[in-house]
């Protein structure tokens, strides 16, 4: 019961910050299983939900700014997609992970440029922010909400991916581009869908993540952004389920290593789980064996 | 009887390679037209750029008196047009019944007729209906391939190499569905190597030679042609 105690509120961090990586990764999986793409922008566009959370909480009431920033954050997933990656679409895969990486530098030099370099406070939002006791565990209620909150969206997603029409037309898509052409889908607005479902979630994410982190700086996606990357890596890219189930694999894992007081390297534990992966599995838990679209 | 597709000029290259070099050809409505030749004569590269998968260089497409030249495939299939693609490219994680219903992608109104209808032709389809389309046999995949075509109610389906990669028994199979398929009304364009299955299904057939069309009659003519005979027919019976 003792070691229950000490050990609770890591686990339950863990499984919060898990289920917020799980929102990112699903970003990075969806998109790379269309377009076979390493969104490394999708970090920065996280980082862009919580400034523009900031920004908007000062003018507006909060119930306001929620709705904002899920709508800013879609337009500004889908613009980039449109603006960065369309006119790629028949170039080398390798110019468009060169403009995603461009795209990524861009949003972080005009968040600094926004900012100034300084981290930004992000507004406690009511209710979420509450501080509230679990289990003898006192913690915000955002910890408590994530995990069944994260739960929801993916199954809506999954439904949306296995029920209907533009969630045919994705799988079809993330086959085979020319049939589905053939098929009349609109390849471009599967496309646009898929970024715009990514950024909503990363939206969501960041909610949730700020509420607990709250300093917002024009490099604060990177480290949550590259760590959703190796959930979904981790959970086989392109896989829905692996980014879920990999994301809260490391949200754990990284929470119980600091539990043990060896915090200094719980990122290292990350990126060394990655290597680990990449060596024995490099397809990861639900990964498809590696084969190239034609 | 009105051409539904007609081929003007037609030129396709790839680099500095010209795969089709203007060639000119008609599909009267409702008949079965083949377009037969060896392999890198350039049939191929004639479907993918009637369907807009590839730029044609010159020349113009007309289907029904309407160019399609320029507009993107998406667009060109909802005119009416279908192309089973070669090597039948059925989306394997998805369902037989899925794959059907992406057929008919761009209509919206309701599909049990048209399923019923291609069940109806294809049997076998009905008894896989719930499988992945990648667990079916390569006749079975064909059968789908075609069947995911009609889905869309093309007026015209275009077929290439449907008989590639299948034992003489299947090929017999895919042939007779061709023909049941145009009996109820559609217009066939079929591109071929095996041209002497080809021949007899056919209405009226071009022979392609290296980017040209280097001879044009009905299909049954074709058949009894000594130089067909000599340079394809010949091949085709390996």
């Amino acid at each position: 019961m003792d070691w229950l105690s000490k050990n609770l509120p890591y686990l339950m961090a863990g499984i919060s910050v898990g289920g917020q990586y799980a929102l990112i990764a699903i970003g990075y999986t969806m998109v790379y299983g269309i377009l076979r793409l390493i969104n490394f922008a999708h970090g920065d566009i996280f980082m862009v939900a919580g400034l523009v959370m900031v920004y908007a909480s000062t003018v507006m009431p909060v119930y306001l700014a929620i709705p904002l920033v899920l709508v800013v954050t879609v337009v500004i997933g889908f613009v980039v997609e449109r603006v960065a990656y369309k006119p790629l679409r028949s170039a080398p895969r390798m110019s468009v992970m060169i403009s995603a990486i461009g795209v990524s530098y861009l949003l972080q030099n005009l968040a600094l440029y926004v900012t100034g370099g300084l981290a930004q406070q992000y507004p406690a939002i009511p209710w979420i922010s509450d501080t509230i006791t679990v289990f003898g565990v006192t913690t915000k209620r955002v910890t408590v909400i994530t995990p069944p909150l994260v739960i929801v969206l993916v199954a809506a997603l999954v439904m949306l991916i296995q029920k209907t029409k533009i969630g045919m037309a994705m799988r079809a898509a993330s086959k085979d581009f020319e049939t589905s052409q053939l098929m009349g889908i609109r390849i471009n607005s599967v496309i646009s869908m898929t970024f715009i479902i990514g950024s909503f979630l990363a939206a969501v994410g960041s909610l949730l993540f700020f509420s607990n982190y709250t300093g917002v700086t024009p490099t604060v996606g990177a480290m949550p952004g590259l760590k959703a990357f190796v959930a979904a890596v981790f959970g086989g890219i392109g896989s829905i389920p692996g980014a879920v189930i990999g994301a809260f694999i490391i949200g754990i894992s990284e929470n119980i290593i600091k539990g043990l007081g060896w915090t200094t390297f719980s990122d290292a534990f990350t990126f060394a789980l990655l290597i680990v992966v990449l060596i024995f599995k490099p397809t990861g838990l639900f990964g498809e064996a590696a084969n190239d679209k034609v | 009887m009105s051409n539904i597709l007609e081929v003007r000029d037609l030129s396709v290259s790839y680099g500095g390679i010209q795969a089709v070099r203007g060639i000119s050809f008609d599909v009267p409505e409702g008949q079965v037209v083949t377009l037969i030749g060896a392999n890198g004569a350039g049939k191929s590269s004639t479907l993918r750029s009637i369907v807009g998968l590839v730029k044609p260089a010159g020349g113009s497409i007309l289907f029904q008196g309407e160019e399609l030249k320029g507009n993107p495939t998406e667009t060109i299939v909802r005119k009416g047009i279908t192309l089973v693609p070669e090597g039948r490219r059925v989306f394997v994680n998805l369902t037989v019944q899925e794959n059907l219903r992406l057929g008919a992608y761009m209509r919206n109104d309701d599909l049990l007729k048209d399923l019923n209808w291609v069940y109806d032709l294809f049997p076998r389809l009905k008894e896989r209906n719930w499988q992945a389309a990648g667990t079916l046999s390569g006749g079975e995949q064909q059968m789908l391939a075609i069947a995911r075509a009609l889905m869309s109610r093309p007026r015209l389906i275009m077929m290439d190499e449907p008989s590639l990669g299948l034992a003489p028994i299947i090929v017999q199979g895919v042939f007779d569905i061709i023909r049941e398929i145009n009996r109820r009304g559609v217009t066939i364009l079929l591109v071929e190597q095996n041209a002497n299955m080809a021949l007899k299904a056919a209405d009226l057939a071009y022979v392609m030679e290296t980017g040209r069309i280097t001879m044009k009659g009905k299909g049954s003519e074709l058949a009894e042609n000594e130089e067909i005979k000599a340079a394809y027919l010949g091949k085709a019976r390996k």
